[in-house]
């Protein structure tokens, strides 16, 4: 480096010779910043502006699929009712009312649970990636699926008078409960060793399936009912639902968001983030429970749906890198626009006939991740 | 004046003590050097002092301050650790890692400023990986990433650095640098530095004063020149070395022979 010394010279030089030595050094610094390192302000303006253009893809996203369906809604109408909806705006309606209704109450509320679920599984899957330090984690790793569907066949088979929440209660406390025991079998003293908890959620998850099994072949007439649970699907989603785990799935996504940074110097490894100053069994603790708990919420109205949570944290962490602070909210926002897609997809393809949303997923998720596999073979983590 | 002081120091995993009953102190400006054969706990004591692992028993004492008492940031920002091959995430550019050095002075949530990139700027010119800035971590050399450990560790601004073999990937030109820039840190910035180094010669020629583990204890400790015979070098390490004087300052160089060499080198001229 050799401003330092010109600086010294520019001392003795008249004002033309030192301006001319101020443009002399202006541009090798810029050469210097460019040949090094990329300034932080220049990575924030590059990364937030991804995120804004996810974020504005999303609710494109959401209004284009709103006018997707049986009845053909214009795309502009749809945009006039929305933004009828939004506060402080009023326009004269020139719509009928029962576009309105299949708008507003029919379409959205299932557009807007697709979303939350598939901003939930698409965060936790990331977290699940980063804290495991392992590509092939996804959100339903450490038991929340098998416990989900034990719960969800039980608030099936059981009578109570109040069979339509029954199943997502019973669903949620299912995944709750078997990532309790998973964690409580998998802790040795103070610590949680990675391994052992992966090994101890295969076990546990094993024992809830056969159960599962179990009552699902004893279940007689029930079994289509339980069958499409389990396969995912938004047909029965409303307003009151959305109202139920939007709570649970924002407060976890920005709890999450959060913590990225620490997620970042966890990737070295526990003893190098300690050795950093992290408390790294807090922030273990701490992820897991976040991820858990959105995973939980995501899957009760709607079933275990898969692939979301690996392919879309894969599939932003290839294009935009791995930095969680990143990683997260790009993840959050793809997520819901990949499973509002799906979800029309599936809604539409085959209608009046719905396919069940974990297919298309599947069908969507595999060749894709497949693709960006055999692309770029090196850079999966 | 900081000093870093170990008192009857027993560490262990589970019930197998592995190191026992160690204690020393270091002083500032000082590189100390830990010697000793493999799994004599040079690395155990390291992760010890670092508070990786819990002591079994003893008080390790920084700055007058049982080390245990710190909270994890403090300590972080006092002792910097040089991991022996430590896994670094591949998708991840040579900055971004070296960023995370500042986590003790950012905390968990406040986000890196101009003045970080400064400081990471300066340890990476320092340890020659500036010219890597942008490149991930999944194309660096084993030695590349060696040093970026180092940026690191010096990214950290601590006032103890403790180094578990920071040089067994590099070559000698990247030993030599590397060592000098940790001796003159000492000097200057009058670090602690306690190194555990296999190399008997590097240790000899680098440490002001060595410890020489046998089994997790204390074997002798001292000048270069007191420890480094070949006497101890039988009892510790079971194998017989020849140690000369460095013909410019005297230091102890040791010598390795095998035994059918020389029968061949006999054979030859007779």
């Amino acid at each position: 480096m050799k401003f330092p010394l010109l600086l010294e010279q520019g001392e003795f030089f008249d004002r033309k010779q030192t301006n001319d030595l101020v443009m002399k050094l202006e541009n090798s610094k810029t050469i210097f910043t460019l040949a090094s390192a990329t300034s932080i302000k220049k990575q924030w303006q590059g990364h937030l502006l991804a995120i804004a253009i996810v974020a504005a893809l999303l609710i494109v996203t959401i209004v284009a699929t709103a006018a997707v369906g049986s009845t053909s809604i214009p795309l502009s109408t749809v945009c006039s009712i929305l933004l009828d909806r939004l506060p402080f705006i009023h326009l004269s309606p020139t719509w009928t009312e029962s576009l309105e209704t299949i708008v507003v109450d029919i379409r959205l509320p299932r557009v807007v649970m697709a979303g939350l679920t598939g901003a939930a599984l698409a965060v936790a899957g990331a977290t699940y990636q980063g804290l495991f330090r392992n590509p092939l984690a996804d959100p339903y790793l450490i038991g929340v699926a098998q416990g989900a569907a034990l719960g969800a066949v039980a608030g099936f088979l059981l009578p109570t008078p109040w069979q339509n929440m029954s199943v997502p209660i019973f669903a949620f406390i299912g995944a709750l409960s078997a990532v309790a025991i998973v964690y409580s079998v998998a802790k040795v003293g103070k610590t949680l060793p990675l391994t052992t908890l992966v090994l101890a959620g295969v076990a546990i998850g094993a024992l809830f399936a056969a159960i599962t099994s179990y009552l699902m072949f004893a279940s007689g007439e029930k079994l289509h009912g339980v069958l499409s649970w389990l396969l995912g699907t938004f047909s029965l989603a409303a307003w009151w639902q959305v109202t139920v785990i939007a709570p649970y799935v924002v407060a976890g996504i920005i709890a999450i968001w959060l913590f990225a940074r620490p997620l970042n110097v966890m990737q070295l490894d526990e003893e190098q983030a300690q050795q950093l100053g992290v408390d790294v069994e807090k922030v273990k603790l701490y992820l897991l429970a976040a991820a858990t708990l959105i995973t939980a919420a995501a899957v009760c109205f709607c079933g275990v749906i898969g692939f979301v949570g690996i392919v879309v944290p894969h599939a932003v962490r290839i294009i935009w890198g791995p930095d969680h602070r990143f990683l997260l909210p790009l993840a959050t926002f793809a997520g819901a626009a990949l499973l509002i897609l799906a979800d029309t997809a599936a809604r539409s393809l085959l209608s009046p006939t719905e396919i069940p949303i974990g297919v298309i997923t599947a069908f969507l998720g595999a060749p894709f991740f497949l693709y960006l596999l055999r692309q770029k073979k090196r850079m999966i983590f | 004046m900081m000093s870093l002081s170990l008192h009857k120091v027993s560490l262990g995993y589970g019930r197998h003590p592995v190191v026992q009953d160690v204690s020393f102190e270091a002083v500032q400006g000082e590189m100390l050097g830990i010697i000793g054969p493999n799994g004599s706990g040079k690395s155990t004591l390291i992760r010890g002092i670092s508070r990786t692992i819990h002591t079994a028993s003893g008080k390790i004492i920084l700055n007058g301050k049982d080390v245990s008492k710190f909270h994890r940031l403090d300590l972080a920002q006092m002792i910097a650790v040089v991991p022996q091959n430590p896994s670094l995430p591949e998708l991840f550019t040579a900055q971004e890692v070296v960023m995370m050095g500042r986590t003790p002075y950012l905390g968990l949530f406040r986000y890196e400023g101009e003045k970080d990139m400064e400081i990471v700027r300066k340890a990476m010119a320092s340890t020659h990986t500036l010219e890597l800035a942008n490149r991930r971590v999944a194309d660096l050399s084993g030695g590349e990433r060696q040093r970026l450990v180092i940026a690191r560790a010096l990214a950290q601004q601590p006032k103890v650095l403790l180094l578990d073999e920071p040089i067994a990937h590099l070559d000698i030109n990247h030993q030599i640098e590397i060592l000098n820039l940790i001796r003159q840190l000492c000097h200057e910035e009058l670090l602690i530095a306690v190194m555990a180094v296999h190399d008997l010669n590097i240790a000899a020629q680098y440490c002001s004063r060595l410890i020489m583990l046998s089994n997790g204890k204390v074997f002798c400790e001292g000048m270069p020149q007191d420890v480094i015979t070949p006497e101890n070098i039988r009892q510790v390490y079971g194998a017989n070395v020849y140690v000369y004087s460095h013909p410019s300052n005297n230091l102890p160089v040791t010598l390795i022979f095998s035994e059918g060499q020389e029968a061949a080198v006999k054979k030859h001229r007779f």
